[in-house]
């Protein structure tokens, strides 16, 4: 008995759909947020987080109130992130229901924000999100990632593992870590960057970029040493349930909540 | 059941949102009342006590808005359920914030988990406790009925109480983690029953249905 290593399914909302693309290109729509959130649920995730992908005001409303309409019929953890960049953001999503939100590019912008958004609300609703990618090696031959924002088109030269060390030192919670070379290609996270973050700090990661089958959930925490890990579209498009997920994760001696 | 009211003590720390709703859920018909108004507070039938965030900022607001004191009311007279800060909130002190002396309703302390934890493996253990751990039942309640014993529900924190001599169920993380308190008409959790599923959902319906104790030995301070 112990804590359990946590599935999360991820919605991509983009003005009110739940999408999916590969490599942030190419979406495909997977339903209505309310009902696809209910059907997790009721398989059993252990949380749901929601990404907004909405560039627009009036999406943004939109956003507010699908949140609104989850947590009245959702009652496990939910984690909304994308275009929180003030404080008042962050006050609109919990009290729309969210119980924690993810910070992106407005920690680039401006890295006090973490701080701030802790002191305020709590490290326990903060999670950091990263998006990273690896790029040339270090000189000593070390693999390095890099942040990079805008979709993974823009390279910001920020070392990955020390902004996750940055970012949690000035208060965040959590953090949930992109590859953005695995997002949407189903070829597996990035374990080797997963380890190395999860390393890093003391609070808990969430795999999340790439799985394509529950070989990748399993080595996600195993090699990865992850906490949670994060998967869309094999849930989205029922290659597997939550459940079966569950299960083949038992059977590999990962404590779950069954 | 169905003309009584739960009232959920506003003091501006935390999810009441999701409280209310899970009440909402649950209540068959009992009205729900979200509140900072004393009276209203102790002129409802049961009271939920939640919380999310630091101690410090917690019996800040609590003060700042006589709510101290009310708590401390309730605690002697209806049923009340801590949740989180709300229950650590009860005991008598917590390590958070350099050391806050707390409500001191119940005998206790708030202890930190420490920057080096580790489980009975050795493997190291991350903080905040967050996610699904399992309760195991350390009495017979009311408010565990209907939950099978060890049943998961959702914890996030970093501090954990201490608190021996009314412990109702414990967690294992690293330490022994005094996951529900039960000492007459007080029950207290750490985790969070409004985001723990089908578990945390019965766990606010057996409380909406508890038939109170009449008598109380709570020493309340002045």
């Amino acid at each position: 008995m112990a804590l359990a290593k946590r599935i999360i399914p991820c919605l991509d909302v983009d003005k009110g759909r739940v999408v999916k693309g590969v490599n942030f290109v190419g979406i495909r729509d997977a339903g209505d947020p309310v009902e696809v959130a209910k059907r997790y649920n009721e398989q059993g995730a252990d949380e749901i987080t929601f990404l907004d992908i909405t560039a627009t005001h009036e999406g943004r409303e939109t956003t507010v109130h699908t949140v609104e309409q989850i947590a009245a019929e959702v009652f496990i953890p939910l984690t909304v992130g994308g275009g929180i960049r003030e404080i008042k953001d962050i006050r609109t999503m919990l009290n729309a229901g969210a119980d924690k939100v993810g910070i992106n590019s407005a920690a680039i912008h401006r890295p006090d924000f973490v701080k701030e958004a802790a002191d305020r609300f709590g490290s326990q609703c903060i999670v950091i999100a990263i998006d990273a990618k690896r790029v040339a090696d270090e000189a000593d031959g070390r693999p390095r990632w890099e942040i990079f924002t805008h979709g993974g088109r823009k390279q910001t030269g920020i070392n990955a593992v020390e902004w996750a060390i940055k970012m949690v030192e000035n208060g965040a919670g959590e953090v949930l870590l992109t590859s953005m070379d695995g997002d949407g290609t189903k070829a597996g996270y990035d374990l080797a960057l997963t380890r190395a973050i999860s390393e890093a700090v003391p609070v808990p990661v969430i795999a999340s970029g790439g799985v394509g089958n529950l070989d990748h959930m399993v080595a996600g925490i195993k090699e990865g040493l992850a906490d949670a890990v994060l998967a869309a579209s094999i849930f989205h498009f029922a290659e597997y349930t939550v459940p079966e997920a569950k299960a083949y994760m038992a059977a590999r001696g990962i404590e779950v909540r069954l | 059941m169905s003309s009584s009211s739960v009232a959920v003590v506003d003091y501006g720390m935390g999810n009441l949102h999701s409280v209310a709703s899970a009440l909402d859920k649950v209540g068959d018909g009992v009205k729900v009342i979200v509140t900072d108004c004393p009276d209203t507070i102790l002129s409802a039938d049961r009271v939920i006590f939640p919380g999310v965030g630091a101690i410090r900022d917690c019996m800040a607001e609590l003060k700042s808005r006589g709510l101290d004191e009310v708590i401390q009311e309730v605690a002697a007279q209806k049923p009340m359920l801590g949740i989180c800060l709300g229950m650590q909130a009860l005991l008598e002190n917590s390590e958070e914030n350099g050391g806050v002396e707390c409500l001191d309703i119940l005998p206790g302390a708030v202890k930190f988990f420490g920057n080096d934890l580790h489980d009975s493996a050795g493997t190291r253990l991350k903080v905040p406790h967050m996610g699904w751990n399992n309760v195991a039942h350390s009495i017979e309640h009311p408010l565990w009925e209907g939950i099978a014993n060890n049943s998961r529900f959702y914890f996030v924190h970093s501090y954990y109480v201490d608190a021996p001599d009314f412990v109702a169920g414990t967690a294992d993380y690293g330490v022994q983690v005094h996951a529900a308190l039960a000492c007459e008409n007080v029950f207290a959790v750490q985790f969070h029953p409004e985001k723990s599923g089908e578990a945390g959902l019965r766990l606010l319906r057996n409380f909406l249905n508890w038939d109170r104790p009449t008598a109380s030995f709570f020493p309340v301070s002045d």
